[in-house]
C-alpha cells in the first residue's frame, strides 16, 4: 500500500498535457522585469540605478534582511527603468527593468567547470553560497531557502524531504526537471543534507510519474541516505504539512514549523538550484515553467530567465488561443488568475495555465445540503461549511475558535462542493479578519504593558 | 490586447459533483426497492409511488411559485426522492387522498416552511409518515397483503404479530409459530407484510451498496444503526431469550433496513463528522429497540430517526473533527 496523507484530499483530473515533454530553452527576452519583492519576506534593496550596465548573474537587488533574498540580473544589458510595474498579485510593485543587450555572464560563474572541491566546503560556506545565489523555494511559495536551512534554536532536523509531488493538475515543470536533471537534483539533495547535518533524505513522488520514480531510484543508489518514495495520487500532497505526514507520519502542529518535528522540506527544483549555486556559483536567474491548457497548440516545459514577460512564454507555446477565458499563474487549484500578460516570470512561478472560456466561469451557487463532502475533503480536518457560514455572518471569534487560521487554502472544499459554494473565498476572508484580530490583540497586550501605572 | 480575462480567486477548477447528480443517483439507488414493491404489491404500490412523487413535485412548485414567491427548485430532484421515500413508508392500500395529504405535510411543512433544500431539520418523508401514522392510525396499519400470498385479505406485519402477541400474553414460541409469521428468508427477500419500501432487505442493501460506491453516503450511519440494533437486541436476547426476539429478526423486519440506509443517511438531517454520524446512528438503534420492546408502538425507527434529527445540531456543535496536529 502506497503512502499518503491521512485526512481528506480530493482527486482533481490530472490534465498533465506536457508530461514527458523535453525542457525547451526559450530565446532571450528583449527585456526583463524584476520585482524586488518576489519572495516571501522583506523586499530586496536596489543595488543598481537607472542607466547601469549589468552582466548576467550580477547582483541587482540585495537581500533586505534575514527573511529575504538576493536578486540577480537574468540577462546582460542596461537598466532602463526602476519603476512600479504590475506583478502577479495584480498590483504594481517596485521593479527593475533591464533592456537585453546580450548574455555575458559574470566571471565568478563557472558554468563549464563545476567547482571541484565541493566535499571540502564547510556547512557555513555552503549556506553562504546558497544565500548569495538568492535561492528561494521554487514550488510556488518562494520562501528563502537559507532560512529553512537554519532552523530556530532548539529545533534539530533529522530528515530532509524533497518534494517531487507536483499534485497540481496540468503542471509538469518539476516532473520534466526530475527526468532531465535527476542526478543534479540528488547532488543538491546531498548538499542540503550536509548543511542540515541530517543522515536521511526522502524524495516523495506521486505514482503518476513512474518514469521519474524509477530514474531517481536508480540514481539514488549512488548517494548515501537518499530514498525515493512513491506516493498515492491525492491532492494536496505537495502541501508541506501533508507531505510530511505522508512520508514520515509526523504531524506539524498548528502554527508550528516543520523543524519542530525534525523535518525540513524543499522542492526538487530548489534542490537543483542549490546544486547550481554551489557547483557553478550560479545565482537563481532561470527556472522551468510549464505553459499549458486545453486549447494551447504547443504546450511545453520551458527553461526561461526570471523576469521574462509571460506573453513571450505564451507565444513560445503557440500563442494565446482565441477562446482563452482565464490565465492562471501556477496550477488551477491554488494558482492566481491574472488580467495582464505583461506580468513577468518570478522565482516562484511554476506554470501558466490557459483555461478555455467555457471552463473559466464558476457555476451557479446552490444551497448547502450538508453533504459533508467539504468536511471529508479537508486535509486540515476543518469544517469548511461552518467556517463559510460563520464568515458570511462576520462572527470572527467563532471563526477563530473553529481554527480558521489552520486553513492552507488548498481549495479542496470548493472543488468538491456539489452546490458550487465559494467556501474558500469566505474562509480566506475569515482568515484575514481573524489574523487582524489576533495581531491587534497582541499589540494591545504590548501597549498595556508599556503604560506606566 | 483586446482580451478580457476572467479573474477570480482559486480554485479555478471544480469537481463534477452537483445536486441533481446526487439526487438522481439516489433515485437510481431506489430502483431495486421500487421493483420489489411492484413485484409484491403490484399496481397498488405503483399508484401510491406515482401519487406521492407527483404531489410532492406539485406542492413544491405551487408553494414556491404562488405562496413563497421564490424561484422553483423542482428540477433538483430532491422532491422526487421525498415522494418516493414517503411512498416507501406507506401501506399499499392507503387511500390516495391520504398520500396527497402526507406529501403536503412532507413538502409544505417539513421542507419548505424551514427554507427548502438543505434547511430542514427533520427528514421530510418521515415527518409526512409520522403525521399520517398519528392522525390516521387505522388506515396506516391496514396492510394489504402481498399479492403473492394466497389470502388477499389483510396481513399483519411481523412486528405487529410480535407486539400483539406479547400484549395478549402469548409466549415467543407461540408467536413465531403463528402461520402468518414469515420465515427469515422470506423476510429478507421481501415476502412479508409491511410498508411498500421496507419489505425487501435485499433490495435496500443493493441500493445501499450503490450509494456507498457513488460516495453519496458513508458507511458510518448504516453500520452504526444496524450494529447497535444487533448488539443491543443481542444482549437483551441472551439475557432473556423467552422475552426478547433474536437480533436478526429485528434487523430484517419493519423499517430498520430502509431507515438505516435511506432515511437516516439523509444528508441534510444527519451530522457532518464521522464520529457524529456514529453517535447519531447508535442513538437511532437504541431508541428503535427501546420502542419496539418497551413502547406502545410495534415499530419505532421513524420516531428514532426524527428524535435523532433533533439532536443533529447539538451533535454538530459538540462533535468536532480533531484539527490537524492538534492536541
Amino acid at each position: 500500500m502506497l503512502k499518503t496523507f491521512k485526512f481528506g484530499g480530493v482527486h482533481p483530473k490530472e490534465e498533465k498535457l506536457t508530461a514527458g515533454l523535453a525542457i525547451q530553452r526559450l530565446p532571450l527576452p528583449k527585456k526583463v522585469i524584476l520585482p524586488v519583492a518576489q519572495h516571501i519576506g522583506v523586499p530586496a534593496m536596489l543595488a543598481v540605478k537607472k542607466g547601469d550596465l549589468v552582466k548576467t548573474g550580477m547582483l541587482i537587488a540585495k537581500s533586505g534582511g534575514f527573511v529575504s533574498a538576493n536578486i540577480h540580473a537574468p540577462v546582460s544589458g542596461r537598466v532602463s527603468k526602476i519603476a512600479e510595474r504590475i506583478d502577479a498579485s495584480g498590483y504594481k510593485s517596485l521593479s527593475i527593468v533591464i533592456e537585453t543587450e546580450g548574455d555575458i555572464w559574470e566571471e565568478s560563474i563557472t558554468l563549464d567547470q563545476p567547482f571541484q572541491a565541493i566535499e571540502a566546503l564547510t556547512t557555513a560556506e555552503l549556506l553562504l553560497k546558497i544565500r548569495t545565489a538568492g535561492v528561494v523555494g521554487l514550488g510556488g511559495a518562494a520562501f528563502p531557502t537559507h532560512v529553512k536551512l537554519e532552523p530556530p534554536a532548539g529545533m534539530k532536523a533529522d530528515t530532509l524531504l524533497i518534494n517531487g509531488v507536483e499534485c497540481e493538475p496540468y503542471l509538469t515543470s518539476d516532473h520534466s526537471l526530475m527526468l532531465e536533471k535527476g542526478s543534479e537534483i540528488l547532488k543538491g539533495t546531498s548538499l542540503l543534507m550536509k548543511v542540515l547535518k541530517v543522515q536521511r533524505a526522502i524524495v516523495g513522488i506521486e505514482i503518476n510519474k513512474p518514469d521519474a520514480i524509477l530514474l531517481l531510484r536508480d540514481l539514488a543508489k549512488n548517494f548515501q541516505g537518499i530514498e525515493v518514495e512513491p506516493l498515492q495520487l491525492k491532492y494536496p500532497q505537495g502541501s508541506e504539512k501533508q507531505l510530511i505526514q505522508a512520508l514520515t507520519g509526523r504531524m506539524v502542529g498548528p502554527g508550528a514549523l516543520p523543524a519542530s518535528v525534525g523535518v525540513v522540506v524543499n522542492n526538487v527544483a530548489t534542490a537543483f538550484a542549490v546544486y547550481e549555486a554551489v557547483a557553478f556559483n550560479k545565482p537563481l536567474i532561470e527556472r522551468v515553467v510549464t505553459v499549458t491548457g486545453k486549447g494551447v497548440s504547443k504546450p511545453g516545459n520551458f527553461l526561461v530567465r526570471i523576469g521574462t514577460p509571460i506573453k513571450e512564454l505564451i507565444e513560445a507555446a503557440g500563442g494565446l488561443p482565441e477562446d482563452t477565458g482565464k490565465v492562471i499563474l501556477g496550477g488551477p487549484m491554488m494558482g492566481k488568475a491574472i488580467s495582464n500578460l505583461k506580468i513577468p516570470v518570478t522565482k516562484g512561478m511554476s506554470g501558466i495555465v490557459l483555461i478555455q472560456e467555457k471552463e473559466a466561469s464558476r457555476q451557479q451557487v446552490m444551497p448547502c445540503i450538508r453533504c459533508a463532502k467539504c468536511v471529508d475533503g479537508c486535509p486540515m480536518n476543518l469544517e469548511p461549511y461552518l467556517l463559510m457560514m460563520i464568515s458570511e455572518k462576520g462572527m470572527w471569534e467563532q471563526a477563530e475558535s473553529n481554527h480558521v487560521t489552520d486553513c492552507i487554502e488548498c481549495g479542496s472544499c470548493s472543488y468538491t462542493c456539489p452546490s458550487s459554494r465559494p467556501l474558500l473565498d469566505y474562509i480566506r476572508t475569515g482568515k484575514s479578519k481573524v489574523g487582524k484580530l489576533i495581531r491587534s490583540r497582541q499589540n494591545s497586550v504590548l501597549t498595556d504593558k508599556q503604560i506606566p501605572i | 490586447m483586446s482580451n478580457l480575462f476572467t479573474v477570480s480567486p482559486s480554485p479555478h477548477t471544480k469537481g463534477d459533483d452537483s445536486i441533481p447528480k446526487i439526487m438522481w443517483s439516489v433515485v437510481i439507488a431506489l430502483v431495486p426497492v421500487i421493483l420489489m414493491a411492484s413485484l409484491f404489491f403490484g399496481l397498488h404500490s405503483l399508484k401510491i409511488m406515482v401519487v406521492a412523487v407527483v404531489s410532492c413535485l406539485l406542492f413544491e412548485y405551487t408553494i414556491q411559485k404562488y405562496i413563497l414567491k421564490v424561484p422553483t427548485t423542482i428540477r433538483d430532484g430532491s422532491a422526487i426522492i421525498t415522494g418516493l421515500l414517503l411512498a416507501f413508508n406507506l401501506p399499499a392500500g392507503l387511500p390516495v387522498w391520504l398520500v396527497v395529504l402526507g406529501s403536503l405535510v412532507a413538502i409544505g411543512i417539513a421542507k419548505l416552511s424551514f427554507g427548502g433544500l438543505g434547511q430542514n431539520p427533520f427528514n421530510p418523508a418521515l415527518v409526512g409518515r409520522v403525521f399520517l401514522l398519528i392522525s390516521f392510525p387505522v388506515q396506516m396499519t391496514t396492510w394489504t397483503a402481498n399479492i403473492t400470498v394466497t389470502d388477499t385479505f389483510t396481513g399483519a406485519t411481523p412486528l405487529m404479530l410480535l407486539k400483539e402477541g406479547v400484549k395478549s400474553g402469548k409466549s415467543l414460541a407461540e408467536i413465531t409459530t403463528n402461520s402468518q409469521m414469515p420465515g427469515y428468508f422470506d423476510m429478507f427477500w421481501g415476502n412479508m407484510s409491511g410498508s411498500l419500501g421496507e419489505i425487501s432487505a435485499m433490495a435496500i442493501l443493493l441500493g445501499g451498496i450503490y450509494l456507498l460506491w457513488k460516495k453519496i453516503i458513508t458507511w458510518h450511519i448504516p453500520v452504526a444503526v444496524l450494529g447497535s440494533i444487533f448488539l443491543f437486541e443481542g444482549v437483551l436476547w441472551m439475557a432473556a431469550p423467552d422475552r426478547f426476539m433474536d437480533p436478526v429478526f429485528h434487523l430484517i423486519t419493519g423499517g430498520v433496513m430502509l431507515g438505516a440506509i435511506f432515511m437516516a443517511t439523509d444528508l441534510t438531517t444527519s451530522p457532518m463528522t464521522p464520529l457524529g454520524k456514529v453517535i447519531f446512528g447508535v442513538g437511532i438503534g437504541v431508541i428503535t429497540i427501546c420502542i419496539r420492546n418497551f413502547g406502545a408502538y410495534p415499530e419505532g425507527i421513524s420516531f428514532a430517526i426524527l428524535i435523532m434529527n433533533g439532536f443533529t445540531p447539538l451533535i454538530n456543535a459538540k462533535v468536532k473533527p480533531k484539527r490537524f496536529g492538534g492536541k
